[in-house]
């Protein structure tokens, strides 16, 4: 191969400035940009509109900042799976280094400017919550246990609870409750994806629970962690952060999330595939639609409390 | 033949040019509307004098 022709390979693969904000996994940073939102605005505390909206900026970076570092570290089983195949680093569009840079630049500027925006409590849960992310669960657990999912879910659970914190400058039941209801959603959400995506993680050799315990086991861990977060869910509208129309919203959506979860372990491989994975996808899809309407539906009673609403009084 | 024929790869790095300048100018802005608002919300005033007593340390 001449020097021409190799050149020419490399800058048909060079990055453009998309591949950078791949890295930073903006559909994953919408999750986190909303429920820390949710925190923060549901939080009894008065905030600059500038201040919230900086505060919200910087969490987001750090939560694109923890993406982009998983993606440096998992770049070898990223290229192993078809969902994640086309991400930058495997497809050679960015070098694990650039990542690795980036990502640790961004968590340092995200923690530190959070830090000076609102609070130091806020900004030292978002340098946890990345530490979570990149080393207890990326580095440490995703590889090592089909529980990765369970406790890893710890760490995209935490930006309700750095909004709020960033706001009051505490932590408080309303926001342990609010990373609960996240913490438990997580596996069943994770799990129903595992199942439609039949071969990714056998491919890359990840120990989901698909792969260790197989597909029964993981039907049966759905509709078990879906009953917890189902009593979860519900009891949240008997405490100071929920109430009618939370409990009215979390009773339909967890009434729906049961019936999916029980669709899905009544069902075997034979009936998955003949409708290819229509229960699975189904629920996947309505876990995405039950987590924003369960964090609008705390949103929504924050506002009516602010607004001086009490229930019953009309 | 003209030598002014734009590659590909020019337009790829013309768009990560935008980009970071774009990313540096939005970071000035945040940084200047945050200063802006701390400053006139009093956050990096100095602690009142109560006492009465001279603000700075009498050196003599």
């Amino acid at each position: 191969m001449s020097d021409a022709s190799l050149q020419s390979a490399q800058y048909e693969t060079e990055a453009e400035f998309r591949d950078y904000f791949a890295l930073l996994k903006p559909r994953v940073m919408t999750l986190v940009v909303f429920t820390a939102l949710v925190g923060l605005l549901a939080a009894p505390a008065d905030m600059h509109p500038f201040v919230a909206f900086c505060a919200i900026l910087f969490i987001a970076i750090g939560g694109g900042a923890s993406g982009a570092l998983n993606m440096w570290w998992d770049a070898d089983i990223d290229a192993r799976m078809r969902r994640t195949a086309r991400r930058p680093i495997p497809a050679g569009r960015v070098t694990g280094e650039q990542a690795l840079g980036l990502g640790v630049a961004l968590s340092g500027f995200s923690v530190v400017f959070l830090g000076l925006a609102t609070n130091w409590i806020a900004a030292g849960l978002l340098a946890f919550t990345i530490f979570f992310y990149v080393v207890v669960y990326t580095m440490w657990l995703k590889r090592w246990t089909p529980q990765n999912i369970v406790i890893g879910g710890a760490a995209g659970a935490f930006p309700p609870m750095i909004g709020w914190a960033a706001a009051t400058g505490g932590i408080s039941i309303e926001s342990l409750l609010m990373f609960a209801l996240t913490f438990l959603w997580t596996p069943p959400h994770f799990w129903a994806l595992a199942l439609f995506m039949r071969s990714d993680y056998d491919d890359a050799n990840v120990p989901m629970l698909t792969v260790t315990h197989g597909r029964p086991a993981t039907r049966a861990h759905i509709l078990a962690y879906t009953v917890i977060l189902a009593l979860l869910a519900v009891a949240m509208g008997f405490t100071s952060a929920g109430g009618p129309l939370y409990l009215a919203v979390a009773l339909a959506l967890n009434a729906m999330f049961l019936r999916g979860a029980w669709a899905i372990w009544k069902r075997d491989e034979a009936d998955a595939e003949a409708d290819g994975y229509a229960a699975e996808k189904g629920f996947f899809k309505l876990s995405l639609l039950y987590l924003f309407l369960h964090f609008g539906a705390l949103l929504a009673e924050a506002a009516l409390d602010r607004a001086g609403f009490v229930w019953g009084a009309i | 033949m003209s030598f002014r024929t734009e590659h590909e790869l020019h337009r790829r790095r013309r768009g990560r040019n935008v980009g970071l300048a774009l990313t540096l100018a939005a970071f000035i802005a945040v940084i200047f509307g945050l200063t802006m608002v701390k400053v006139t919300r009093g956050d990096f005033a100095l602690p009142q004098n109560t006492a009465g007593a001279p603000a700075t340390e009498d050196v003599n």
